[in-house]
């Protein structure tokens, strides 16, 4: 790495160098047995550079390679962006536990049983049900340098477990699921099993249902299918940056409901999402978001934050690009009715668990509209069953002007949001 | 540069010594750039260089895979590969029989976007991005633009060794309308296999887009529900990809019984005029190769011929024990993913129903253009259009809001009232499945009518 940033050094006022390595491996179930193990190596080295005042970038998967990569980035910095900000020196970083030496001694025999056990508890409850599932563990190691004596690296373990059941009967298809992730190890499938118990168990009766308004609640994966791709846009320092977001001239403004409180946070020990700093070596850190309602903060990462003359929030993200302003991740703080609560206080209504392609429409403007891929009606207070061949749409900043209530339930989603149900009086349901 | 022609003279030897039922190796090198804008200024250009490869072992029925991208210790990783597979294995492994083939096959490529220099890209896009800015309205724009040079070697323990090549080009550019407060957009993805040159011409397509977003900012959203809907050649290349595609798509057929069922060959699935085929062997197109991934000869597959299902994709695992032919369809995104049944080039076959027929006789319709996305979970869909008009009388009238359609893919095939004369691919689309995404593949139709079909709105 020290070789690569002294090259460019001779061809650039400044440079970054940034490596990752991943060993991942998989354990793979497919039709209730398993089916393949995998072991992933990979290994990415970008180059960052401002020459004339642009920036140039470039990446390989080998290290070797060095004047190649450096005359890559130099032949892009050319045509690059003006370059507005500095790459930060060397600092402290926050203490943020997200390395556990266990995950790696996790043996492929424990992955297997694992994913056995979790399969045969699904199956018992249900045996007509199809099972695939994975349990992987994973190591990355990350390190930055640059040239103002800039320096960070970590190491961070994850393990995941999943599970999709499939149950068909003729043309009519059920699918349920759930997944965890850590950084520590999953040695229980229990929480896992017992979710897809309950998905199957409400799915068991059909249930029919009217299109009109109706009060909806939003389960955690609910929320996560519908309400949050609008509000992660819209929390994009970019997005603001262009004029595109529609709260970007709402900083210190009442927008949403009292009830709502978000913020982004790194900072949660064990937590595959958090990390000591963002992939441009600027400390991570929990930013509010919305507190009360009135709107805190947007996410920025060190050339936005230049543009929009304010500091980086520590989300940098690399999505194998230039670094990019993106969610760690987003906590909803919960309220203190329980899931079953809200169910009893709605006479007639829709739980809304997975919604199909709820993120293909006008996201900007925070319009939603998608098939309830899983969801269940409720009568008098209760569950009653399956609902079908229906649609739920509305606009996100609407229905968040007025929540009625938010649950006590929290959940973590694909280790990115962590989210409580959210119940809403007012949707728009249509059915055939 | 790593000498990918050496390191596969040292795997064959490696192959030959091994003890399992088969054992592949796959080698890539990919050259990648990349220019995107967003909004009036360039954000970023990169170029990227990515060496790697992986081992697939397969030994009584279980599979071991194992990817990385040093080259070094390659006797260690095909070991690593077999020991996976041998830790699962408890059944009989089942691969079809293919021929071994051994040939270099040599892209013809037009105009190749490597020896483009960079200068005249962005000169290009910049045309473009000053297309979308002069109108005034525009609030942001995007174009992403992005080649892709990749070679690869592929390897078998029953002596395949296929040298393949081929360069992937993409464009999607978006323009952002905004008016008091309300936000739309309007897109084009465009895509191109081995030649530079389509996306050169692009230019009266971008400048309209400006207006559309425009347009739309001041068009009535549609009242939701039940439609007849024309469907564009896009739109419905769209729909034929999502909606019935992935149903075809044999892994998720051939160890579940009930799916079993559900396809069985033979069924009827739409009118006698559809015809559903999915081709790599078309040559030209995105999803178009001459081998896939497990070495297998690309082939044209019917999957519903006059309204029947007749045809499904394979691997020449998913082939063996559906005791059916390979399709060629086997396919890993890079180097990092074993290959799984994916589609290639998919396409409704035209039938001879001209557009002015096809719309004379509905009242009160919906003409939906265009592509914005598309998800299924098998049985249901949705779908988005990136521009919607009304049909009245038998003419194409107003404009609305984009809509998203969504339904039950069995009753819409079969609501399927008109297939138009004039089939058109689209290059713009790329496919995901089991975390490997975009997947260059195109899809396309003639016009299309569907009747009930049920619309977002308000």
């Amino acid at each position: 790495m020290e070789k690569i940033l002294a090259l460019a050094k001779k061809f650039a006022e400044e440079a970054e160098v940034f490596l990752t390595s991943s060993e991942m491996t998989p354990v793979q179930f497919e039709s209730n047995r398993l089916k393949n193990i995998q072991n992933k190596q990979s290994k990415t080295i970008a180059l960052r550079i401002i020459k004339n005042g642009k920036t140039g970038y470039a990446t390989s998967t080998s290290l070797e390679n060095r004047a190649e990569l450096v005359d890559s980035a130099v032949a892009t910095a050319e045509f690059g962006s003006e370059a507005e900000f500095q790459f930060p020196s060397l600092q402290k970083y926050p203490r943020i536990e997200i390395f556990d030496a266990a995950v790696e001694k996790v043996t492929i025999e424990q992955m297997k049983q694992l994913g056995v056990e979790l399969i045969s508890r699904i199956i018992k409850y249900s045996p007509e049900v199809t099972c695939e599932a994975s349990v992987t563990k994973a190591t990355y190691d990350c390190s930055i340098i640059n040239s103002r004596g800039g320096q960070a690296n970590y190491r961070q373990s994850v393990f995941g477990l999943s599970i999709e059941g499939s149950l068909i009967r003729g043309t009519d298809m059920l699918f349920v699921g759930d997944y965890d992730a850590s950084c520590h190890p999953i040695l229980s499938s229990d929480t896992i099993a017992k979710t897809v118990i309950r998905q199957l168990e409400r799915a068991k009766n059909q249930a029919s249902i009217v299109t009109k308004p109706m009060p909806v609640i939003f389960t955690p994966d609910g929320i996560a299918s519908s309400l949050i791709i609008p509000l992660m846009s819209a929390f994009n320092g970019k997005t603001v940056l262009e004029g595109a977001s529609p709260i970007g001239d709402k900083l210190g403004k009442q927008v949403f409901d009292k009830k709502l409180n978000i913020r982004d946070d790194a900072t949660i020990p064990y937590c595959p999402a958090s990390q000591p700093c963002d992939d441009e070596a600027v400390p991570c850190q929990l930013t509010p978001l919305i507190t009360s309602g009135t709107i805190n903060n947007f996410l920025y990462d060190l050339q936005t934050a230049a543009k929009a003359k304010t500091k980086s929030t520590g989300n940098g993200h690399r999505q194998g690009g230039l670094p990019t302003p993106s969610l760690h991740a987003f906590v909803i703080t919960p309220g203190t009715i329980s899931f079953d609560d809200m169910v009893k206080n709605v006479d007639e209504g829709l739980v809304v668990e997975q919604l199909l392609g709820a993120g293909q429409g006008n996201m900007l403007g925070g319009d939603f509209s998608g098939n309830v891929l899983l969801g269940f009606k409720i009568e008098k207070g209760e569950i009653v069953g399956r609902v079908k061949d229906t649609m739920v749409s509305g606009n996100i900043y609407q229905l968040l002007k007025d929540i009625s209530v938010i649950g006590s339930d929290v959940k973590w989603i694909n280790g990115m949001l962590n989210t409580p149900s959210i119940l809403f009086t007012n949707v728009s349901v249509a059915s055939h | 540069m790593a000498n990918l022609e050496l390191i596969s003279q040292q795997l064959v030897q490696i192959l030959k010594r091994q003890k399992a039922d088969y054992i592949e190796a796959r080698l890539e090198e990919n050259q990648f750039s990349s220019i995107s804008y967003r909004g009036k200024q360039l954000e970023s250009i990169s170029k990227t260089l990515s060496i790697g490869g992986n081992i697939r072992a397969l030994v009584k029925g279980g599979w071991g895979f194992v990817s990385f991208n040093d080259l070094e210790n390659l006797h260690d990783k095909v070991a690593l590969a077999i020991n996976q597979a041998r830790f699962i294995g408890k059944e009989v492994s089942q691969l079809a029989e293919t021929k071994p083939v051994v040939e270099n096959v040599n892209a013809s490529i037009k105009e190749n976007p490597l020896l483009i220099p960079l200068a005249e890209k962005k000169r290009l896009l910049d045309e473009y991005n000053e297309l979308i800015w002069s109108s005034s309205g525009i609030k942001t724009s995007n174009i992403n633009y992005g080649d892709s040079h990749k070679k690869t070697v592929f390897l078998s323990s029953e002596g395949g060794f296929i040298t393949q090549e081929r360069s992937d080009v993409t464009l999607r550019a978006v323009a952002v309308a905004t008016k008091d407060g309300e936000v739309q957009q309007a897109g084009l993805s465009e895509g191109s296999l081995n030649d530079f040159s389509p996306i050169r011409k692009l230019h009266k397509q971008i400048s309209d887009l400006s207006k559309k977003a425009i347009d739309m900012l001041s068009a009535p959203t549609i009242n939701g529900g039940q439609y007849t809907v024309v469907l564009d050649p896009i739109l419905a290349g769209v729909f034929v990809h999502e909606a019935f595609g992935h149903l075809s798509e044999s892994d998720f057929v051939y160890e579940n019984e009930r799916m079993k069922e559900l396809m069985t060959l033979g069924k009827v699935f739409g009118g006698h005029h559809l015809n559903i085929v999915d081709s790599a062997s078309r040559s030209g197109l995105r999803g178009s190769f001459k081998y896939d991934d497990e070495g297998t000869l690309a082939a044209k597959t019917y999957l519903i011929r006059e309204g029947k299902l007749v045809g499904r994709l394979h691997s020449r695992e998913t082939a063996a024990k559906m005791g059916e032919q390979p399709t060629g369809n086997a396919r890993a995104i890079n180097y990092r993913h074993p290959p799984i049944v994916r589609m290639t080039n998919t396409y409704i076959e035209p039938s001879d129903c001209s557009f002015q027929d096809m719309i004379a006789d509905i009242k009160e319709g919906v003409y939906a253009k265009n592509w914005y996305g598309g998800q299924t979970s098998m049985e249901m869909f949705t779908f988005s259009a990136g521009e919607t008009y009304m049909i009245r009388n038998g003419k194409i009238a107003e404009m609305v809001r984009p809509v998203m359609l969504s339904g039950n893919v069995f009753n819409t095939l079969m609501n399927i009232d008109a297939i138009g004369n004039d089939l058109d691919m689209n290059e713009g689309g790329g496919c995901g499945k089991g975390g490997q995404s975009p997947l260059p593949v195109s899809n396309g139709s003639p016009h299309i009518k569907i009747k009930q079909c049920l619309v977002g709105g308000k």
